[in-house]
């Protein structure tokens, strides 16, 4: 098909301004990475933009010889792999019995969990139950309360809802329990949802800071995250400080080859490598896994 | 496929009127009974919904108390409206609403069309490794936690050496280094910007879809009648997705009171900024949990679930008269 002269102009516009999108979209990204990568005390001239200047491993090394970040590490892949398997298996076990249709109760089980879609209690409501109920600096607070997600079980029972009906059926009559159909059948059936909302929930654990700094207050059980957001937090203050009066403590920090920013950049970055890690697996699903979604409202 | 199930309800249905005539009780509890594999595994999820989520909605009413964590929420006296009569006189109530309303509206107006407006523009793309490059950049953001994305946020707008300050002072549209993040009047828009940086890519997703969806013949008869690619744009592609549209924009309408949370909570941290950056949602963050002054911080928080229900009844309302409701 032939453009006309003003089709092609348009096209262009389109592409230069997809360019921008793109490019805005990826520098901070990018920039962080280079500093992390960047000597701090070089960083400190300035103009560090696209390319590290003086290449270094030095803000890694630091990063991880902190027994409190590793430690933050540790917290997060435990508090990932645990609330994700934890979480899905409930899930898609709930999901199951709400596909039988002579399941008493249904309805209304169905309604009930579609009205805490709409309302809920609110931040402080919440917060007073987890006091209450004893899970203030535990771990599992971090994974009992996201134990049931009633989005993920809407998803997964309109995938289980979708499968073949023979082969549940010619398996009960084979004399197989309901138990042994969801773990022999469906659940082997169910690959690709179940690995969408797997990785869904590991980003959203992955991710998740402000559960743990209002919960926890122990820092050995903080996970990276919230340590990292104290980090950062009191960097920001630091150099806010070091404005006011910008004489003694920011020449300090001059001094050493490892600066705060460099140090936080690359924590910053060993944060977010898990996410760039499973990106590309979750890239194959999420349009899939985003259209379900917004199939049911 | 069909007739089996049918049978089977068919069987259902003569064995309960069997039962009826045996037993003077008809079978509810022992069908219940029978089933107990499947109801021990819907029962126990209902259980932690109940108590995460429905307890939870019943601990709203401590806005009517005066909470305290020594008597907890069944020994806290009653105290009916004093805590919403204390908001609403309190001196931060109308910045409160202010930011709240300015925070959303300005989300709303830039945030809501910038995704369909990405979403036309890829559409025009021929190049499928220019697309998928464009995509896949921009989902990214949507995946990182905001802890990260503020990070990025204050580096690049730091006076030490940010990269803003410096492409600016290199384009020599300022002299000095400027500190974004602690001037109440770019609040505002790094807020929006951010917001619109971290969804922009994924929300464009849902409208992708939607435009893969229509017709193809439309495109060309309207080639044929002379209209160039920006008409087509506007005069097909774009009325093609309007329902999709319609329904995101009742849930952002909804959501209006939703101003932002964690982005306000990182990114306001100085608090140079409040006057501009304090919203309910973090009132009610600030009052309860750092000031542990639960009562209060529950009454404001229901004020805002109340508008919010009935800005999402009004919407709905409204799309319904234009043929696209929700429910």
């Amino acid at each position: 098909m032939k453009l006309s002269t003003g089709d092609r102009v348009f096209v262009a516009a389109i592409y230069i301004a997809l360019a921008v999108v793109g490019f805005t979209a990826f520098y901070p990204f990018w920039n962080a990475a280079v500093v992390s990568f960047n000597s701090g005390a070089d960083t400190l001239k300035g103009g560090i933009t696209f390319w590290p200047r003086a290449f270094t491993l030095e803000n890694y090394r630091v990063v991880f010889e902190d027994a409190r970040l590793i430690d933050g590490f540790v917290i997060s892949i435990l508090r990932t792999l645990v609330g994700t398997v934890c979480s899905i298996a409930a899930t898609a076990v709930f999901a199951y019995s709400m596909t039988k249709k002579e399941l008493i109760g249904r309805k209304a089980y169905m309604v009930a969990c579609i009205v805490t879609m709409y309302f809920s209690g609110g931040l402080i409501p919440s917060y007073l139950l987890i006091r209450e109920l004893g899970l203030m600096n535990s771990f599992w607070v971090m994974v009992v309360p996201g134990l049931i997600s009633v989005w993920n079980m809407i998803v997964f029972r309109t995938f289980f809802a979708g499968l073949p009906a023979g082969l549940e059926e010619s398996a009960k009559i084979d004399g197989c329990s309901n138990w042994g159909i969801l773990v022999r059948i469906v659940l082997p059936l169910s690959g690709p949802v179940l690995a969408t909302l797997s990785l869904f929930t590991a980003v959203y654990h992955w991710n998740d800071w402000f559960a743990p700094s209002i919960y926890i207050t122990n820092a050995d059980l903080l996970p990276i995250q919230t340590k990292l957001q104290q980090i950062l937090n009191s960097n920001i203050m630091h150099e806010q400080l070091a404005q006011m009066d910008s004489s003694a403590s920011s020449h300090m920090g001059r001094m050493r080859s490892v600066t705060t920013k460099s140090l936080s950049m690359a924590t910053m970055m060993v944060a977010t490598v898990p996410i760039l890690c499973v990106y590309p697996f979750v890239q194959k699903y999420f349009v899939k896994g985003v259209l379900i979604g917004s199939l049911k409202e | 496929m069909r007739s089996i199930e049918e049978r089977g309800v068919q069987m259902d249905i003569s064995g309960r009127r069997k039962n009826e005539t045996a037993y003077a009780k008809p079978g509810t509890a022992r069908r219940f009974l029978r089933q107990w594999d499947i109801q021990l595994m819907a029962l126990p999820a209902m259980l932690f919904v109940f108590v995460f989520s429905y307890i939870p909605m019943y601990g709203v009413l401590t806005a009517f108390q005066d909470y305290s964590l020594f008597r907890g929420f069944l020994g806290s006296p009653w105290v009916g409206f004093k805590h919403f009569e204390a908001f609403f006189r309190a001196p931060v109530f109308w910045d409160v609403m202010r930011n709240t309303l300015v925070i959303s509206s300005l989300k709303l107006l830039i945030g809501f069309p910038a995704p369909i407006l990405l979403a036309l523009m890829l559409n025009e793309v021929r190049s499928r490794v220019f697309k998928r490059t464009v995509q896949t950049i921009s989902y990214l953001p949507h995946f990182l936690s905001w802890v990260i994305v503020a990070g990025f946020v204050s580096s690049l707008l730091s006076t030490d050496n940010g990269s803003l300050n410096l492409l600016l002072q290199k384009l020599n549209w300022i002299e000095e280094p400027i500190n974004f993040l602690s001037m109440p009047e770019y609040f505002w828009s790094i807020l929006v910007a951010t917001g619109v940086w971290k969804e922009i890519g994924f929300a464009s997703i849902v409208y992708l879809a939607a435009i893969a969806g229509v017709d193809p013949h439309l495109y060309e008869a309207a080639s044929i009648d002379g209209a160039g690619k920006p008409r087509q744009m506007f005069s097909i592609t774009l009325p093609s997705i309007v329902p999709v549209v319609v329904v995101f924009l009742i849930l952002a309408i909804g959501n209006l009171l939703n101003a932002g949370f964690e982005d306000i909570l990182l990114l306001a941290s100085n608090p140079i900024l409040r006057d501009v950056s304090d919203v309910i949602d973090t009132y009610v963050y600030r009052i309860g949990i750092e000031n542990s002054r639960y009562s209060y911080a529950t009454a404001a928080g229901l004020f805002k679930a109340i508008i919010s229900v009935g800005l999402l009844a009004g919407a709905n309302y409204w799309a319904r008269r234009s043929g696209n409701s929700l429910w």
